[in-house]
């Protein structure tokens, strides 16, 4: 690692202000910025740790029956947390990387990050979740803008994540064992008002939304509305781990894996 | 440099680091408790597991100044009072739960954690949770053995040796 300073703010105004350094750099749990930092690929002039923030923490229950989490809220607390009231986030948060990495690991680290293959874009996405940072909220849908890249401007936080809590949702994950990140997974959320399909880990442009499944879920929500439906393989991620034609086939049986697990 | 403080092993310890210090080269290098292995130097391997205000944590994945102030448990506090082995640790050697050793610190860390928050755990629980934990002699099976035998339960249904 290059040398760097390190800062510990214990609230989120102080935390702006020491972010506000040139080349000064957020640290979550650090889960994938300290092997990024380990290799050089990143030279940060301060570090400013978020995690000694009280309120980046935890998980709130609004009136409305919605979750508030805390953008320094570990993958561990979010999956014990979370449970009885969003099962399928609870699932997620409990099956990223492994249990030390989840005893570190943070919410808001993994939303900013937006690695192409993290599981967290793909919650945030399939839910409509809305990402609240220091100084506005953006939803899921305008926060996600390609791999590695999100609404964020330099030094702005993420304070808070909200859920909406859908009638029923699935995660469904093809684990590249290696990594522990996702191969293709896929996180279906079915609300009132509609269906949303999100999909990490498959296209080169990042966590996406799957409009076309969505739709024929929204005529039938059954398997097999999703029998004629292909993906173009052209965009996918293509690696020795898959091809790009086996991630766009991936994406077509994870969706349905999700549908069957939310009758 | 910074002065950084944390309790290991239940003694108050110090000292200065830099910013970029991992816990793992404090541990090792400041406090030379080399018991904690560092592996892959990556937070794949797990020989660097450490608890961190009772969670196990890849000490090679966290700065030094981010366990200011914290309670931190490494292998060397692992033993009994009178230096004889723990539950743990001696189910590692009856059952043939580690052969090079290497990965050990980390596996014992990991099972105390575990046992921890599940005092009984299932097979499956346990290979679960040691998915952050390799080993590149044992086969699991042994290791998973041991810590079915620390948590008080039969070994004998477990896979083969």
């Amino acid at each position: 690692m290059y040398s760097f300073e390190f800062e510990k703010p214990s609230t989120i105004a102080d935390a702006v202000a020491a972010l506000g350094a040139e080349d000064a750099q957020a640290l979550g749990g650090g889960q994938t910025l300290i092997p990024t930092l380990k290799q050089r690929l990143a030279a940060p002039t301060t570090l400013v740790s978020l995690s000694s923030i009280p309120e980046m923490q935890g998980v709130c229950v609004e009136d409305d029956g919605s979750l508030a989490i805390g953008g320094a809220t570990t993958h561990a607390t979010v999956a014990a947390e979370t449970a009885d009231k969003y099962a399928a986030l609870s699932d997620l948060a409990g099956h990223i990387g492994d249990p030390a990495v989840r005893n570190r690991g943070t919410i808001g680290g993994s939303l900013a990050n937006n690695d192409p293959a993290a599981c967290y874009p793909a919650a945030a996405l399939g839910s409509g979740a809305t990402i609240i940072t220091n100084n506005r909220s953006v939803s899921a849908d305008d926060f996600f803008q390609g791999m590695f890249t999100t609404a964020l401007d330099e030094g702005e936080i993420i304070t808070t994540v909200h859920f909406p809590i859908p009638q029923a949702a699935s995660y469904q994950k093809f684990l590249q064992p290696a990594s522990r990140f996702a191969l293709v997974g896929v996180f279906l959320a079915r609300f009132a008002d509609g269906v949303r399909v999100a999909v990490t880990g498959a296209s080169e442009d990042g966590v996406f939304r799957w409009s076309e499944a969505e739709e024929a879920l929204n005529k039938e929500f059954r398997p097999d509305a999703l029998m004629d439906l292909k993906i173009n393989p052209m965009n996918m991620i293509g690696d020795l781990h898959g091809s790009k034609e086996y991630r766009a086939h991936l994406v077509g049986v994870m969706t349905k894996r999700a549908v069957e697990a939310c009758i | 440099m910074t002065q950084v403080s944390m309790t290991v092993n239940g003694k108050s310890v110090s000292g200065d680091v830099e910013g970029r210090t991992l816990l793992s080269s404090f541990l090792r290098e400041h406090l030379s408790l080399t018991g904690t292995h560092v592996g892959c130097d990556t937070a794949q391997c797990g020989a660097c597991v450490v608890h961190v205000n009772g969670e196990a944590v890849k000490s090679c994945n966290m700065l030094a100044l981010e366990a200011n102030g914290a309670d931190v448990g490494t292998i060397e506090g692992q033993a009994n009072a009178d230096g004889s082995l723990n539950v743990i640790q001696q189910a590692f050697q009856d059952h043939h739960g580690l052969q090079c050793g290497f990965c050990t610190p980390g596996m014992v860390m990991s099972a105390a954690a575990l046992l921890k928050e599940n005092p009984r755990p299932t097979e499956s629980e346990i290979r679960k949770y040691l998915e952050g934990n390799l080993c590149r002699c044992t086969g699991y099976h042994n290791i998973v053995k041991a810590i079915m035998a620390a948590s008080g339960q039969d070994v004998s249904s477990i896979a083969a040796e």
